[in-house]
């Protein structure tokens, strides 16, 4: 005999677990929605004129902003990028192109292991290997910690975009005699070249928020930025040192220089997407 | 007509240099590595030598007297991070399931793009949110609320400070939700929509395709994005600095101050004057460094381990 | 009939080739000519290897480490098996028309132009003229000219295959390859690469793989028929169609498989 099972009792549980499901996302979106609304509702009284212009001026003193550390963030992350994109391009190149081996096997690894490796971490090592040596904080070993961030991240991205190029397209460019180093150059990054982007693109917005790798690498100044070689204001080592202050002007400064932050992360992520919708229309068409 | 050529053409050394010059960068990163490990294990050395395995067995950490021990960091970091595990996942799961099979169908592109562009905002902002909004709503309502109720436990009890092991508990849990809640979601897309039909076909209810098609068949990826966000929690720095009170004291309290390896490190790394003591953070430093990797490494033999074989042509 | 007759001028000689993908074995001792500024068609059912021998002809498995030809593939007096080849050269002899058609991102013009590029710089004008040229030949000129700076990847997969046609001949080749360059597309498309591949004969040699065996018999001039990772039979198109020798032919031939 068979027992049937009630439909009664299925459709309860039906019911019960898409509540619970629902009622999770409610909860997530909620918090989520919630810090962005505080972000905004705070930081915005901080936003004028001289928050872009000025430089920070000693707590009690009221006014000022944090012009020199939006330049040095700026610095900073196009230092980063310099050197991390390339690198990280042609890593993701040889794993897609050359690395069906045993070595790019053990480096792919590493790699997707590296991607999430924590930040303060390599902040540490960059303080070791070039803050120590040289005698005092840089702009570019801030720079330098935040590419080493970067580089698994573009490289994963570029191994990921140069597969989904169809092993038919490499063959045409190889079967018109062209060198492999053409082909890669002239049709692979081409065909794959709108999802490189939108990973590099992500990749920079992603540093540009880090704060933890410059902590001891980068450091801070409330001065203008003063050669690569010096301690280099920054947005986020700002908003840190502000917030934990005790001074109330200060922490106001940090929701604005925290807006700041969010707003160009998100519109960094926008642009992201609209190259590959971009290029995905172009394709259809 | 001429004969094939055997000597090389002038492209010749732009191929070999190419193939140099791609190897050499993916060799770098094992370098970059390999470097990494090396300089932490050298400048930690001296502590190493001088404390040993009391390192991490020890729970006194007192710079004036020179005594290191990583222990109450070690477990500020597994706690903080077991708490944002527990309270994340299953929220993750929920956003995730209510995305791709619940929301009505203009609102999941939406709420899509919204949950990654969440997951994008720089941890800071979640550690300034939790310092200045919800470390005292935490202090005037859910501590005296959780003190009341659950009071006979260990974990709550203590004055209700609002900044502690709770906080950064919770913050990162709201911080690495969305990154999981995204990665889980591209998962559950992967379900070929006709396996879902067919299971709609059969008479199965929303729940039943979700629990008996869609998380299996999604089940790697799940898992492999959960292992991503624990290594983000675990590694962690901002988001809990702020709230955590930073505290070298162990204690059952969820209540109390605490700290973790990212915290102790943002917090102390630069006014270490003492060698003995940068030592010790660096080797602090190290421990993390292994402890992520190892959760890493776990996550990408599993997804290796699992990857659908596929048959052999 | 296992060669060709002497006074018929042979282009490649194909000798004893076995092929293996790793350690499966996947053609057996293939013996056939190719004959010169002739059509040759390749016939079989799936998976008997036809794909597979044709892409010895421009090495084009070399790419793949596990993959390994044996045997001798003679074109004009050399091995192009041997270690020796440069296989630049060879591909520049011997071109490729894919399955699916294989427009590479850019434009209409710079498609044709990229393999003449790689051959040789020379002016604008000259580049002009040439890329005109092989769209002229490959009977695309007219529906592109207008087009010649949009993106190759938006024409209809006809023209595409088409554009791939011109891109091939663009490099002036000797032997022109064509893997199955129909099986994407509709009727009347497939109709007019038929038509081309009948006037590009004069001036190339063609080997071409095709499942669809009407289509073999209309543009081939000799054919082989592959089963099972061997050349069963290959001769005159009009023989292997009307009179076969052999017993798997007949089969294939009337339908009885396959």
């Amino acid at each position: 005999m068979m027992k049937t099972r009630s439909k009664t009792v299925r459709k309860l549980v039906n019911i019960a677990a898409l509540l619970a499901s629902g009622l999770s996302a409610i909860i997530g979106l909620v918090f989520l929605v919630w810090i962005l609304l505080d972000v905004f509702s705070k930081g915005i009284g901080a936003i004028n004129w001289k928050f872009f212009t000025e430089l920070p001026t000693p707590p009690g003193i009221s006014g000022g902003g944090l012009a020199n550390a939006m330049l040095g963030t700026v610095i900073i992350t196009v230092l980063a990028t310099i050197l991390g994109v390339p690198l990280g391009i042609l890593a993701g190149t040889y794993l897609s192109e050359f690395g069906r081996n045993r070595l790019g096997e053990i480096i792919r690894f590493l790699t997707n292991t590296f991607v999430s490796a924590p930040s303060i971490v390599i902040g540490v090592f960059v303080y070791a290997v070039m803050v120590v040596p040289l005698g005092n904080f840089s702009g570019l070993a801030g720079g330098i910690s935040l590419a080493i961030i970067m580089l698994p991240v573009v490289t994963r991205t570029t191994e990921e975009m140069l597969r989904l190029v169809p092993d038919s397209m490499r063959e045409a460019a190889l079967a018109l005699g062209a060198p492999y180093w053409h082909m890669v150059w002239k049709v692979a990054y081409r065909s794959a070249g709108a999802g490189m982007m939108t990973g590099i693109i992500l990749a920079i917005a992603r540093v540009s928020g880090e704060t933890a790798p410059l902590l001891f690498t980068a450091l801070n100044s409330p001065y203008w930025p003063n050669g690569i070689m010096q301690p280099m204001a920054n947005l986020t080592v700002t908003i840190f040192n502000y917030a934990m202050s005790p001074y109330e002007d200060w922490q106001v400064q940090a929701w604005g220089g925290s807006l700041l932050i969010a707003l160009t992360v998100l519109v960094m992520n926008i642009a992201a997407r609209m190259v590959v919708r971009r290029a995905g229309k172009s394709r259809k068409r | 007509m001429a004969g094939l050529k055997d000597t090389p053409r002038h492209s010749s050394w732009m191929e070999t240099g190419f193939r140099f010059l791609t190897w050499g960068a993916g060799f770098f990163i094992l370098i970059l590595l390999l470097a990494m490990m090396a300089v932490l294990i050298y400048d930690a050395w001296p502590a190493i030598q001088k404390f040993g395995l009391d390192f991490l067995i020890s729970t006194e950490w007192n710079p004036v007297l020179g005594k290191f021990g990583a222990l109450t960091t070690i477990i500020g970091t597994l706690v903080s991070t077991a708490l944002a595990m527990i309270l994340a996942v299953p929220l993750a799961l929920g956003v995730a399931l209510f995305l791709t099979e619940m929301a009505p169908d203009f609102l999941r592109p939406v709420f899509g793009t919204a949950i990654e562009l969440l997951a994008a905002i720089p941890s800071i902002i979640y550690g300034m949110w939790g310092l200045f909004i919800f470390a005292p709503i935490l202090a005037d309502h859910v501590q005296p609320w959780l003190s009341e109720h659950l009071g006979f436990l260990p974990l709550f009890q203590g004055p209700p400070m609002g900044i502690g092991m709770l906080n950064a508990g919770i913050v990162l849990a709201v911080m690495i939700l969305p990154f999981m809640a995204s990665v889980i979601r591209d998962m559950l897309l992967m379900t070929p929509q006709v396996l879902k039909e067919s299971a709609y076909g059969l008479g199965a209810t929303t729940w039943e395709v979700i629990w008996q098609v869609v998380m299996p068949y999604g089940r790697r990826g799940i898992v492999g994005g959960l292992f991503l966000g624990l290594g983000r929690a675990l590694g962690e720095t901002m988001a809990v600095t702020f709230v955590i009170g930073n505290a070298h004291e162990l204690s059952w309290s969820l209540f109390d101050p605490a700290n973790t390896i990212a915290s102790t490190l943002a917090n102390e790394f630069t006014e270490a004057a003492d060698p003995i003591y940068l030592s010790a953070l660096v080797e602090l430093g190290l421990v993390l460094f292994l402890i992520t990797f190892v959760v890493l490494g776990l996550a990408e033999w599993w997804l290796r381990h699992t990857a659908p074989r596929g048959l052999e042509k | 009939m296992k060669f060709l007759p002497t006074d018929i001028p042979v282009k490649i000689q194909v000798r004893g080739l076995n092929f293996f993908y790793g350690r499966k074995q996947a053609l057996f001792e293939n013996n056939l000519d190719v004959a010169e500024k002739k059509v040759t068609a390749f016939i079989g059912p799936s998976g008997c290897g036809k794909s597979t021998h044709i892409r010895t002809y421009n090495r084009m498995y070399s790419l793949y480490p596990d993959q390994r030809a044996e045997g001798e593939l003679i074109m004009d007096g050399r091995n192009i098996l041997g270690d020796d080849v440069d296989l630049i050269d060879l591909r520049t002899r011997v071109g490729m028309v894919f399955q699916k058609p294989t427009p590479f991102p850019m434009t209409v013009f710079d498609n044709v132009a990229y393999g003449i590029r790689l051959k040789s710089r020379m002016s604008k004008e000259i580049l002009k003229e040439k890329v005109e040229k092989a769209l002229r030949d490959a009977a695309l000129w007219d529906e592109v000219k207008d087009h010649l700076h949009s993106l190759g990847t938006d024409l209809s997969g006809g023209q595409q295959q088409r554009l791939c046609i011109a891109r091939a001949i663009a490099v002036e080749p000797e032997v022109i390859l064509m893997d199955e360059p129909c099986s994407a597309l509709d009727p009347v498309a497939t109709y007019k690469i038929e038509d081309l591949i009948g006037r590009l004969k004069t001036r190339f040699t063609i080997v071409i793989v095709t499942h669809n065996m009407q289509q073999a018999a209309r543009v081939s001039d000799y054919t082989a028929f592959f089963y099972l990772g061997k050349c069963i039979e290959f001769g005159d198109t009009e023989k292997i169609f009307t009179n076969p020798t052999e017993k798997e032919t007949e089969d294939y031939i009337t339908g009885r498989f396959g």
